[in-house]
């Protein structure tokens, strides 16, 4: 597998004068390889958006290197790297730049000077894959939360980029807006296998990921996959995160006496233990 | 009131009018406001009239919804036309009450400068209402790019512009939700004397302002990570296409022109 983006022990202080400040970001690593979903999670402070910013270069560590597609990222190389990482954002609204969902989506590839007949192609395409296609010409006051997220998407996924990044970008949405554009991210990975990195402190969200990260004070406090991430359990309450709705609810039911077999992270799963556990007595 | 207003309002559609490239309707009216100025006897400013009507009923918006929503400058163009009336004293003498003594010339004057007004009204409109703002914009960026070499940001200009445009429904919203939870700490902004109600307007300007600023720097990040440097090397999604209409517009100024020019005396 491929690396996309490496952080080595990166360092950052947004107030590098004074040394009494904690640093947002403390000796961060990890690496994200071709095709996966990483979610990065954690409390407000925990430095995980100002992590989403030193990977596209709208911040530059004090210590470390950051290494995207296994080259330094640099003053020089920022706008070609830039437009292999596609972001989308937390407030719907304050993204959309375009005065209809398709000029919108078209920005990044004006930016790019991408030849008209190609934009209007890739406009198509990207509007296809997040099912907005039949919206073309509304204008973002017409659209919902979700759908506007669905165009940020589009809008990135149109210069063809080989990362998403999605800093906090269903945290302002309603429940039907975050599964929507949930639906559509997992929908994309299915269909192009496209590398995914969500910053958010949903963990519904977070499950869904090959891989969490768990910042704290902004230290990595641990990696794992959302199965071992979770099995720390009161440590992660200990550091203000709850647990998914269907562990808390396993947990609840084991201390209540109900049998159940090991954790479980979706409500699907703790539902098809509880219908069977008679059977297995 | 807002409804009726009709500055700056497009009505979509799909007439001629519509239809034309934004840069020749731009053109077109920006000459036509030079050229309004040949006409100086009965027959051109006739002309200029029936022109003007012609062009609405090609647009195919209503006139009267026009008219309705021009009144404030109908008032204005009344008060001219009066002005003229009462105080150009040239020429014989028509009417004379009490005080009030009307001219020939006054009435000739009156007449003319009305309709000079009209004209310009209702082509400047006809402008702003069959064209989108957004194509306004494309149009007056293609328009300008000669003055890039007088160093007018012209690009900046028009997305500036766009911008603008692209926000005015979400700072409306913005301003729509602070009042009403202002309104329900208890402040009042519809009643009272005027002095209470400027004062009651600064707790809504500071949090729109506030989130204004706030909008403004996300935004900037967002095209900042989306490849944003300015002008050079953009291409453009909204392509401009000059056609035979636009053609057959410019043919038609022209000849205009010459007509008034002929017919001037």
């Amino acid at each position: 597998m491929d690396e996309i983006l490496s952080l080595d022990h990166i360092t950052f202080t947004y107030s590098p004068d004074e040394p009494n400040v904690k640093n947002a970001v403390e000796d961060v690593s990890f690496t994200v390889h071709e095709g996966e979903w990483i979610a990065i999670v954690g409390h407000n402070g925990s430095g995980k958006s100002t992590i989403a910013r030193l990977m596209n270069g709208l911040l530059f560590p004090q210590q470390g290197t950051i290494k995207v597609m296994n080259e330094p990222l640099t003053e020089e190389n920022l706008w070609e790297i830039r437009s292999q990482m596609g972001m989308v954002f937390q407030n719907p609204d304050n993204q959309f730049v375009g005065a209809t969902v398709q000029d919108d989506v078209a920005f990044a590839l004006e930016n790019n000077g991408i030849p008209y007949k190609e934009m209007v192609k890739r406009v198509h395409e990207a509007l296809q894959q997040v099912k907005m296609d039949q919206l073309l010409n509304h204008e973002p006051q017409h659209l919902s939360g979700g759908q506007k997220q669905r165009v940020a998407i589009a809008g990135a996924l149109a210069l063809k980029p080989r990362l998403l990044i999605l800093d906090e970008a269903t945290s302002m949405l309603d429940p039907q807006g975050r599964a929507e554009v949930l639906a559509t991210v997992q929908a994309l990975r299915e269909e192009t296998g496209l590398t995914v990195l969500s910053i958010t402190h949903d963990l519904e969200e977070a499950i869904l990921a090959d891989r969490m990260l768990f910042m704290n004070g902004g230290e990595k406090f641990a990696e794992g996959t959302p199965s071992e991430i979770f099995a720390l359990g009161d440590q992660l309450l200990d550091l203000g995160l709850d647990l998914p709705f269907a562990m808390k609810l396993t947990k609840l039911l084991k201390q209540d006496g109900v049998e159940l077999q090991g954790e479980h992270m979706t409500e699907e799963e703790l539902v098809n233990d509880l219908w069977t556990s008679n059977f297995k007595k | 009131m807002m409804e009726k207003m009709i500055f700056g309002r497009f009505m979509p559609g799909d007439s001629f009018v519509h239809k034309l490239d934004p840069r020749s309707k731009l053109l077109f009216v920006f000459a036509f406001i030079f050229i309004v100025f040949f006409a100086n006897n009965p027959v051109t400013y006739a002309g200029l009239l029936v022109f003007a009507l012609l062009v609405i009923f090609v647009s195919r918006i209503k006139l009267y919804f026009l008219i309705n929503g021009l009144k404030p400058v109908i008032i204005l163009m009344v008060f001219t036309f009066l002005l003229h009336i009462f105080f150009t004293k040239e020429g014989n003498p028509i009417f004379e009450w009490k005080f009030i003594h009307v001219y020939e010339e006054g009435l000739r004057q009156g007449i003319f400068i009305s309709i000079r007004f009209l004209v310009l009204v209702f082509m400047t409109s006809i402008l702003t209402l069959t064209t989108s703002p957004i194509s306004i914009t494309d149009g007056l960026e293609v328009l300008l790019n000669p003055f890039k070499k007088l160093k007018l940001p012209v690009h900046e200009l028009a997305l500036m512009m766009s911008i603008s445009l692209r926000f005015i429904p979400t700072l409306m919203d913005e301003t729509d939700k602070i009042m009403k939870a202002q309104m329900a700490r208890g402040s009042d902004i519809s009643t009272g004397p005027i002095k209470e109600r400027v004062k009651a307007v600064v707790p809504l300007l500071v949090p729109l302002f506030v989130s204004a600023f706030k909008r403004a720097e996300d935004l900037a990040t967002a095209m900042e990570v989306r490849g944003y440097r300015g002008g050079e090397g953009r291409t453009r999604y909204r392509q401009l296409k000059w056609d035979g209409k636009d053609t057959l517009a410019m043919i038609l100024l022209v000849a205009m022109t010459a007509l008034l020019i002929t017919l001037r005396s």
